[in-house]
């Protein structure tokens, strides 16, 4: 199954951020191997030199560490995937406290939204 | 790797290429066409009806004979030799209607030296083909199929695709893309037309636009996102809005 990608953004971008996710959640666990890149390219449909170049900056962040002539593995330090977490959250936080701006909500009713939401979710989850 | 393509020539290189077919008057089909294409990229080219894609394809094949300007191939003219390290589909099928599969996949292996029968038989069996069946006995689809997997099991320097998804379903589609995709090798070009870019440009490096016989674009596929913010479809119906 192809990966669901955007039409209007660079498609290394969202790999990337896939790739991202995999990492922090855990998908991929510090340490291990990464899959190929053209197991991976094939994976998602997109061009080998697409994914190559995602995990180009995924190397360059450190998240990411090639081994000469045999793959690359997951960071095994952990504080940097935890600081990756993070700002991928910051991320989420504020397109999404901008989207509510735009809806006309003031802070601090996103906020109490925000709570009723988490409370009711609670609810149903338990 | 190979190291005989460190220093040589470009895979293909055309160098203020025209075609004018007779009896159109001044109009050319093609108009001073510059372009370098490297190894290792799955291109695009995309333009509208008539923008001359196919007669350009056709002279990179050595098919039709340039007005003026040359293409090279690994700094050769078209030729024998060229046949030999491009594989190239055709718009319209070629195949005897009245040879099985199974022959026309011995036909291929006789005829290039490249031909690996056991991909085609591993692709034929992928998409539920049986070897056995006459051409004529193939709805249009499959036999496009047929068609597509006879070139795609070339191990070719550059592959010339005119149309290859058109007339087949999505799921085929699908599977044709990521064979591209796994048969990517970093010493060959895939060069594909089509209209269906949606269906295609996660898959492409670069796309070239053409328009009324000339080059009008060429660059990534990222690039066009990046700057435009729109994908290359929506960036082709901009751009060739009627």
């Amino acid at each position: 199954m192809a990966w669901e990608l955007n039409s209007d953004r660079p498609i290394y971008a969202q790999i990337l951020e896939k790739l991202q996710v995999r990492i922090v959640c855990g998908t991929y666990k510090p340490g291990e191997w990464l899959p190929s890149v053209r197991d991976l390219a094939a994976e998602a449909s997109v061009n080998p030199n697409t994914m190559q170049r995602a995990f180009t900056e995924l190397e360059r962040s450190g998240l990411v560490i090639t081994q000469r002539n045999m793959g690359r593995v997951v960071t095994q330090d952990v504080q940097l995937i935890e600081a990756a977490k993070h700002r991928m959250a910051v991320t989420q936080m504020n397109s999404f406290f901008e989207n509510m701006r735009q809806l006309g909500y003031s802070d601090g009713e996103i906020i109490s939204l925000v709570n009723q939401t988490a409370n009711t979710a609670d609810n149903t989850n338990t | 790797m190979n190291e005989q393509y460190m220093n040589a020539a470009p895979l293909l290189q055309i160098n203020d290429l025209c075609k004018r077919y007779p009896g159109m008057g001044s109009y050319m089909s093609v108009f001073h066409m510059n372009l370098t294409i490297p190894r290792g990229r799955i291109i695009g080219l995309l333009g509208p009806n008539g923008c001359g894609k196919t007669t350009l394809i056709k002279m990179i094949n050595g098919l039709l004979a340039p007005t003026s300007g040359t293409v090279y191939i690994n700094g050769m003219f078209p030729g024998a030799q060229s046949k030999r390290v491009i594989s190239y589909l055709p718009e319209r099928t070629y195949l005897d209607n009245g040879m099985k599969v199974r022959q026309m996949v011995d036909y291929f292996g006789d005829f290039y030296e490249d031909f690996s029968k056991e991909k085609a038989y591993s692709m034929l069996e992928s998409l539920g083909i049986s070897p056995e069946a006459r051409l004529k006995t193939l709805s249009k689809g499959t036999k496009e199929k047929v068609q597509l997997i006879l070139v795609m099991s070339r191990n070719a320097e550059l592959y010339i695709l005119d149309e290859p998804i058109a007339g087949v379903d999505p799921a085929a589609r699908d599977y044709i893309l990521r064979t591209i995709i796994t048969n990517y090798n970093p010493n060959s070009t895939i060069i594909l037309s089509t209209h269906l870019i949606s269906d295609i440009e996660n898959v492409l490096d670069d796309v070239i636009f053409m328009k009324n016989g000339s080059l009008m674009l060429y660059t990534s596929v990222d690039a066009i996102r990046d700057q435009q913010n729109k994908s290359v479809d929506a960036y082709f119906r901009e751009v060739y809005a009627c």
